[in-house]
């Protein structure tokens, strides 16, 4: 049960306590003004990490092993220069391709075993390794040199990124990474090799021959159920999907309610067969359907969903979710979401109702428990 | 020396006070003031030593000419200011 949680915001990252049953309050903020992207709260050691967008100055990682009260700037991935006579990448749409870091995507810490070990998922896609807590990174080449990342496009972004990171609980070597729009890919090695592993997602806005390459899709967001690791949700750009054979194949659920579209999903972490999704209207506007915020549940597998929406606005709510803005904690009773507009919402009873938490936050990027 | 400047903007994410260092070119002496501070660098200059995007570097109130090379003369008593173009909301 998780009594603080963090949320990444375009102006800071803020704290917030549990302060009473169902009431939870801004705390405090650590980097008021700048763009925090995400935040990582390490389970091992309880350091917290943030990954910082400072835009003329670059993106930064910091970290926290007092709480928040301080921090200290830690590594940043570097990608390496191009070698000798490298030929000028570009995606379909003409795009140059950099060997530079955009952004930090994603987050995410190696197993208990695995101390130091942490990953970082970025634009314009590469796959940074460390094994000293941040210090130092190391681009993943065997990603970044396999063929098919060439094939990768920027989906929302104008590069391709990494913005799923699954370490599996059961091997620390086994890593599924999610890329907009590269699919979903596997190492079974540490980082060593990797396979596409997206049979079965469809793009439905690709040319039709096109639709079903694994290579090319569009996964919003990806995550590994803890309680059942063969078990993956996807939130893609054109539907939901699942796969209960460890990436092997995708199948895709049709009929949600109230809107396949969305960016995010969270699953629950002792439950394999309940997860959380928040709709939108598809793709041209991306707003909620209705104007009405609501969350989705199935807690059968995704045989079913339930809309939930006790405690959330229904009349003229634009609040877009990001990917990142969808948290569950260690219990499945607590989850909270944060939107552009900067609404905060907490539940604590798996979304059957939610409180507000704040509508004036920055627009909320990423959301996290700290465990 | 050459005496070099940062932004106050940039001052508010790592500590960066004028400093005076040897150097005949923007580059040199860039160099130079990033070895007292090495955090520094990072924020001006990206992983290969470009001159990030949004930056500029003045050399005596002119910006240098070479922004890829940074090979801009500078003399003993020239000052570098280095900044940053400002937007968003």
């Amino acid at each position: 049960m998780s009594d603080t949680l963090l949320a990444s915001t375009r102006k800071g990252l803020f704290a917030i306590r549990r302060t009473a049953p169902d009431a939870w309050s801004v705390e405090g903020v650590s980097f008021l003004g700048d763009n925090v992207t995400l935040a990582l709260v390490d389970a091992r050691d309880g350091a917290w990490y943030a990954a910082l967008d400072h835009g003329h100055f670059g993106a930064k990682v910091h970290r926290s092993r007092t709480g928040g009260a301080t921090w200290e700037e830690v590594g940043t991935p570097a990608y390496p220069k191009p070698p000798e006579g490298h030929e000028e990448e570009r995606d379909e749409f003409g795009r140059l391709i950099p060997w530079k870091l955009v952004r930090i995507w994603s987050l995410e810490a190696g197993l208990a075993d695995q101390p130091g070990v942490l990953w970082a998922g970025t634009l314009p896609g590469g796959l940074f390794r460390s094994g000293d807590y941040g210090a130092s990174w190391e681009l993943v080449r065997s990603l970044w040199d396999h063929p098919s990342r060439r094939a990768w496009q920027g989906g929302g972004a104008d590069y391709p990124g990494i913005h799923s990171i699954c370490v599996d609980p059961r091997d620390g070597d086994r890593v599924t990474v999610g890329v907009s729009s590269g699919g979903a890919w596997r190492t079974e090695d540490g980082g060593g090799t990797w396979a596409c592993c997206a049979q079965g997602m469809r793009a439905e806005y690709l040319p039709p021959e096109r639709a079903y390459d694994p290579n090319s899709q569009d996964p919003h967001r990806i995550v590994q159920s803890p309680a059942a690791p063969d078990l993956f949700w996807t939130q893609h750009h054109n539907g939901i999907f699942r796969s209960t054979d460890d990436c092997r194949s995708w199948e895709e659920l049709r009929d949600v309610p109230p809107s396949v579209f969305g960016f995010a999903v969270a699953a629950h972490p002792l439950d394999p067969g309940t997860a959380w999704f928040v709709p939108a209207i598809k793709d041209e506007r991306r707003i909620p359907r209705d104007a009405k915020v609501v969350v989705t549940r199935t807690r059968d597998g995704g045989r079913t969903f339930e809309v939930l929406h006790n405690g959330l606005p229904q009349v003229h709510a634009y609040d877009l979710t990001w990917r990142h803005a969808l948290a569950v904690d260690g219990t499945g009773d607590r989850l909270a979401f944060g939107s552009t507009t900067g609404s905060l919402w907490v539940t604590e009873n798996g979304g059957d109702d939610w409180s507000t938490v704040s509508e004036h936050l920055p627009p909320v990027h990423a959301v996290t428990f700290v465990k | 020396m050459p005496r070099v400047v940062f932004t106050a903007n940039l001052q508010r994410h790592v500590p960066c006070p004028p400093c005076t260092v040897e150097g005949s070119t923007a580059r040199d002496v860039l160099d130079a003031a990033f070895a007292q501070l090495p955090k520094v660098r990072g924020y001006v200059l990206d992983e290969h030593g470009e001159l990030r995007h949004h930056m500029v570097v003045f050399v005596n109130g002119q910006a240098c000419a070479d922004r890829r090379g940074l090979s801009d003369p500078v003399g003993p008593s020239d000052e570098i200011v280095v900044m940053q173009a400002l937007s968003g909301g």
